[in-house]
Formats: structure tokens, C-alpha cells, sequence
């Protein structure tokens, strides 16, 4: 009885969500699909518990099946073998469980690795259900693009002895940094139940520079940029289709947000713009956009900063003044755009004021 | 820095995190300033007179560890009193007082900006202190939250290696032919507010930070600041002033770890 009635709640707002006009909108600028995968997957408080490696994850998915509402996600084989579900253009809130980053999996002959884990355990049970939907391989990575909530908080979900946790040699670090903070953040926001259910992530595996990962015939290519986006960035692109994972590095629709350096990721992006990439599943975004093109709109965001900081400045402008005029040409280019802007010339202009 | 004031503020920390989610909800009334009236001004009579002493700061910060307010204050016109003292107080963060800035009689420092944390939804007060003792308030209110636990953006590495390096910038007058001059003065300092997370050993990064700093032209003084954890990393001072002739600026801080940082650059004439 219950069980029919929470499949019925997730059958209705399974359909709700793929009628969302915001993923409609999405379906013009992501250009062909080569096969869609949108079923919606039975629940994991229904079926898949022997898959289960600890008590601690079977209390946790205990606690997050009572969270009826949730949907299961919207994944897309954006090329063969490379999976990608598109997060919603929106702040983390309980409504969307986290669900607001780009993440995804890759499957080899051998073995699967999974790129970002959501914002929360529970979509990242979803994530790990459609994984498990689509091939037999194990999972042996988790790489993590970097540090912020809406890509690691799923991490939990994957906690496992044979599963490597990747990332950027400065990930443990600036998570630990930040974890607290981030908890304490996001606990109004996300609510209690999903917080209680999240652990800290901790990469086991750290890429200094660059790693390469064999999934069996196929080979990833991990590679750990200077201070961009944020201090911790790590793109993994894989070497049989040319489709990049680049973490927030790459913003489409989504304002770009600015944790790190606007004069270091603009580096980076030049640097990226060399590499041998047919498209990308951006942080935030329009999954299988095509490369480089998929970045020329937040380059040109990030020079417009520059730009307008850089005259503020000459012009004896104020840190108070500046923030109500930079950027403001770019306000139709974005969605979020006063959810970020303000934060994102305050940071640009503490750094750019030092030149 | 015992074992036991990090604890201390570890469960500070703890506390004000569990508000979190109430201060959502209500409005920084409930109500810190008059306790801190008692204990920092002894429950002097203080006037709000945006005559004298006004505040700017933004209704929503956009970033909480950088927080920009601007502070008008000057006596009447005709009045002979100067502006002996300002203090900035961010009232609900864990230490309230911001900074307290003491300026020299003939300084003439009538706006002044600079950038704070602010840890949750609070009021902002800046208080004036004349010459002769009266008191003026300025009030505003601020939502943010987690600007003194949020860690410093870049790695710490880099920071330490750049503490105490000084920008002194110097503005032309605004409108040609006034005595007034501009001044910013930017400093590189962690600020560590003894809130952020160690990142190796799970303890608390000490508080280590400016606590006073005092700009010169010549011998004047021009200004003081006295100041605490909740003024942002790198503290940043933008200020008016009247020139006295002098032909330098001289600057002293000292931080809690009794470094001193020194920095000299000769003033630019009106004009340039």
C-alpha cells in the first residue's frame, strides 16, 4: 500500500519535473542527443538494499526514503558511454535535494567512474540507481571536481573500500577548510534531514597535475588546474569520445560564480581552449555543449569584470560603487544574475585592486 | 592561544550556528546593542544625528567575509570640536566591535570606508565621539551569515608569504579646489578570526590579525584604528583628510603576534 503510493508520488512528479519549461528550454541548445535515457528507476527503498556495502548506508537510506517527493534523475548518453544528468538552474533548496550541479558516470569494459555526486545523499542515490540501471561494471572512482557542496554532498552514497575517491591534490584541504561552513550554510537551506545524512568527502586518490585512468578500453584524462574557479578545479576528459567534464571551470546559463581568481580562471580557460574536446558537460548548464564555443560566453563574462573593475578603479570608483554598475551589461546574458554578480565583482575587485 | 579559548570558541561557533536557522526568521531587534551601550560606552547618552555621524553599508552582503561600509562624521559647521573617535560595531557577530578608529585633531577625517565580516544578520553601529565627549550613533542593518567562519578564498601558503605588504593609493580632489584629499590604504594580512578550521588538524586556526594600525602625514596623526577579527582579510581604509604640508605618509601596524609592518610613500601633490 505505502510502497504503491510513494511510487505514485514519484510517478507524478517524475512527469512534473520533465515538464519543467526550464528543461524544455534546455532541449534547444543542447544539440543532438544521441540516446536518451528517461525512465523514471524504481526507488532504492523498494528495490537494490543488497547492494548495500554498511549499516550506516542502510540507516541513511532509510532516512532518505521517507522523503517521498524526491524524483529520480534525468540521465543522458551524451556520447557513447558518457552519461550526464543536467542539475536545475536554481540555489540548492529542500525542494530540489541539491539537485542543481551537472554530474554524470562514465562506463568501461572493466569498470564505471562516477564524475560529481549532486548536493545531496539522496540524489546521489538516484544517481547510483541509474547507474546501476544502466550496466553491471563496479564502480571504481569518484572523482570530484571540486570542493562545493552541490557536487560532493552526494558523496556519501558511493562510500565504498574498492571505490577511489579523485580529486584535486588541494581537495581534502579545502574541504576541510570549509566543511563546517558549508554544513551550517546550507542547514536552513537543505533542511536538517538531508544534512544529517551527508559525510565529508575524502579524496583518496589526489592528482597533483595529471592522471590518467583506465576503465577498461578507455581511457580518462584527469587533470588539476592552478587557482581558477576555485583552488581545487580537476577536469577529466575522456580520451574515446573527446567529451570533457569541466567542473565548474565552465558555466553556461548559469551566472558564473567566482571562488577563487577571475585573472587565474581566465588563464585556465585559455589554456582549456587548446585541449582536443568535441563537447563538454559544464558545472552548471546545457549538457554536450560543443568545445570550445561552450565557454566563449562565460569568457566574454568574466573580461566584461575585468573590464569594468579595472575602469572603476582608474576612475577612484569604491568598492560599494562598483558592485552596483560591473557587469550590469550581462544581466539578459544569465540566469541567477543578482544571485551572483554582487558577490562576484566584490571578490574580482579585492583582487583586482592589488594590480 | 590555550586549548581552552579555542574551545571557548569552538562552542561560540557552535552556538551561533544553531541561530542560524532562527535568525533567518526574525530581525537583528532582539537586540544586542543596548548590552553592548553598557559595556562598551558604560550607558552614555548617545544622539542619532545624521548631521553629524551617518553609516552606509549594503541591505544584503553580497559576500559576508567582505562586507564594505562607509562612515560620514563631522562636527556642525562652525563647531570647534573634531571627531576624536569612531567605533564600528558589528553587534551580533561573536566580537562586536569592529575596529575603533582615533583621529588627529587637524586630520580632518570625514569619510571613511573600509570593509567588515559580518557572521549573521545584525545592525551595524557607528559611534562618534567628539572632542568633547558627546556621543553620536549611526544605525544599519546587515543580512548576511558565516562571514567570520567563512575561510579566506585563497590557499593560506600564499597569504602568509604576502603578510604585510602595503598599498598606499592616493586620490586627486573630487571637485578641483577643495582642501579635502583622499587616501586608501590596503594591507595584506590573513586576518584569521580564530573561527576557520584548521585544514590538517581539525583545530582552529588561531586568531592572528591587525590590532592596530595608525597612519601619519608627517608627524600628525592622521588616524588610529584599534581593531579586531571582524575587519575583513586584508584590511582595506579609504579616507578623507585635510593635507598638512607634510611631504609623507607614514604607516605602523602591528599585528597579535607583536609583528610590526612599516611602509613610507612620499604624498602626492593636489592635483597629480
Amino acid at each position: 500500500m505505502i510502497f504503491n503510493a510513494l511510487r505514485e508520488k514519484q510517478r507524478k512528479s517524475y512527469i512534473h519535473m520533465t515538464n519543467r519549461p526550464i528543461d524544455s528550454a534546455y532541449q534547444k541548445v543542447d544539440g543532438p542527443r544521441a540516446v536518451q535515457q528517461q525512465k523514471p528507476l524504481p526507488r532504492r527503498c523498494i528495490a537494490g538494499l543488497g547492494n548495500l556495502a554498511s549499516l550506516a548506508l542502510m540507516a541513511a537510506m532509510a532516512l532518505s526514503c521517507s522523503l517521498a517527493e524526491a524524483a529520480p534523475l534525468t540521465i543522458t548518453e551524451i556520447a557513447p558511454g558518457v552519461f550526464a544528468h543536467q542539475g536545475q538552474v536554481e540555489p540548492m533548496t529542500l525542494g530540489n535535494r541539491g539537485n542543481i550541479a551537472n554530474i554524470g558516470f562514465i562506463v568501461g569494459d572493466k569498470s564505471v567512474a562516477v564524475v560529481d555526486t549532486g548536493g545531496s545523499v539522496a540524489e546521489a542515490q538516484d544517481l547510483l540507481e541509474t547507474i546501476r540501471s544502466t550496466t553491471d561494471k563496479p564502480i571504481s572512482h569518484v572523482i570530484l571536481t571540486h570542493m562545493h557542496p552541490d557536487h560532493i554532498f552526494g558523496s556519501a552514497a558511493f562510500l565504498r573500500p574498492d571505490v577511489a575517491f579523485v580529486g584535486h591534490a588541494r581537495l581534502n584541504a579545502a574541504i576541510e577548510a570549509r566543511y563546517s561552513y558549508y554544513l551550517e550554510a546550507n542547514r536552513p537551506i537543505l533542511g536538517e534531514k538531508l544534512v544529517r545524512e551527508l559525510s565529508q568527502a575524502h579524496v583518496t586518490l589526489p592528482v597533483a597535475d595529471r592522471l590518467d585512468i583506465d576503465l577498461g578500453g578507455r581511457i580518462i584524462s584527469l587533470r588539476a588546474w592552478p587557482l581558477a574557479h576555485t583552488d581545487n578545479d580537476l577536469t577529466v576528459l575522456d580520451q574515446k569520445t573527446g567529451v570533457m567534464f569541466t567542473g565548474d571551470l565552465v558555466f553556461t546559463t548559469h551566472t558564473p560564480s567566482i571562488d577563487g581568481s577571475i585573472r587565474g580562471w581566465l588563464k585556465v580557460l585559455d589554456e582549456m581552449a587548446r585541449m582536443p574536446v568535441s563537447k563538454i558537460v559544464p558545472g552548471h548548464g546545457a549538457i554536450g555543449a560543443p568545445w570550445p564555443a561552450a565557454m566563449q560566453a562565460e569568457q566574454r563574462y568574466l573580461n566584461v569584470l575585468v573590464d569594468d573593475i579595472k575602469a572603476a578603479l582608474a576612475a577612484n570608483k569604491t568598492l560599494a560603487e562598483t558592485v552596483e554598475t560591473a557587469g550590469r551589461s550581462e544581466a539578459g546574458n544569465w540566469l541567477l544574475f543578482d544571485d551572483y554578480n554582487k558577490r562576484n565583482v566584490t571578490t574580482a575587485f579585492a583582487e583586482l585592486e592589488w594590480e | 592561544m590555550t586549548q581552552a579559548i579555542r574551545l571557548t570558541m569552538a562552542a561560540v561557533l557552535l552556538a551561533l550556528t544553531t541561530q542560524l536557522a532562527i535568525a533567518e526568521t526574525t530581525t537583528a531587534k532582539d537586540d544586542a546593542w543596548p548590552g553592548l551601550v553598557t559595556d562598551v560606552f558604560q550607558d552614555r547618552k548617545m544622539t542619532a544625528d545624521p548631521a553629524i555621524i551617518s553609516l552606509e553599508a549594503p541591505y544584503r552582503a553580497e559576500d559576508a567575509a567582505i562586507v564594505p561600509i562607509a562612515i560620514n562624521a563631522a562636527p556642525p559647521p562652525g563647531d570647534s570640536r573634531y571627531v576624536a573617535r569612531i567605533t564600528v560595531l558589528v553587534d551580533n557577530n561573536p566580537s562586536p566591535v569592529a575596529a575603533t578608529f582615533e583621529f588627529g585633531p587637524k586630520a580632518g577625517v570625514s569619510h571613511l570606508e573600509t570593509r567588515v565580516r559580518v557572521n549573521q544578520y545584525t545592525n551595524i553601529h557607528a559611534v562618534a565621539e567628539l572632542s568633547d565627549g558627546t556621543l553620536y550613533v549611526a544605525e544599519k542593518f546587515v543580512k548576511a551569515s558565516g562571514g567570520c567562519s567563512a575561510p579566506a578564498l585563497k590557499d593560506a601558503a600564499e597569504a602568509a608569504a604576502n603578510v604585510g605588504v602595503m598599498k598606499l593609493k592616493q586620490f586627486p580632489p573630487k571637485d578641483g579646489g577643495s582642501t579635502l584629499r583622499e587616501a586608501q590604504l590596503m594591507v595584506r594580512h590573513p586576518q584569521n578570526s580564530g573561527m576557520q578550521m584548521d585544514q590538517m588538524s581539525h583545530t582552529y586556526i588561531p586568531p592572528w590579525f591587525i590590532d592596530e594600525l595608525a597612519i601619519h602625514q608627517g608627524d600628525d596623526l592622521l588616524l588610529k584604528v584599534t581593531g579586531g577579527i571582524s575587519l575583513s582579510e586584508d584590511p582595506n581604509l579609504r579616507f578623507t583628510y585635510i593635507p598638512n604640508g607634510a611631504t609623507t605618509f607614514n604607516v605602523t601596524a602591528t599585528d597579535t603576534e607583536q609583528k610590526t609592518y612599516k611602509g613610507s610613500w612620499p604624498v602626492q601633490p593636489s592635483g597629480s
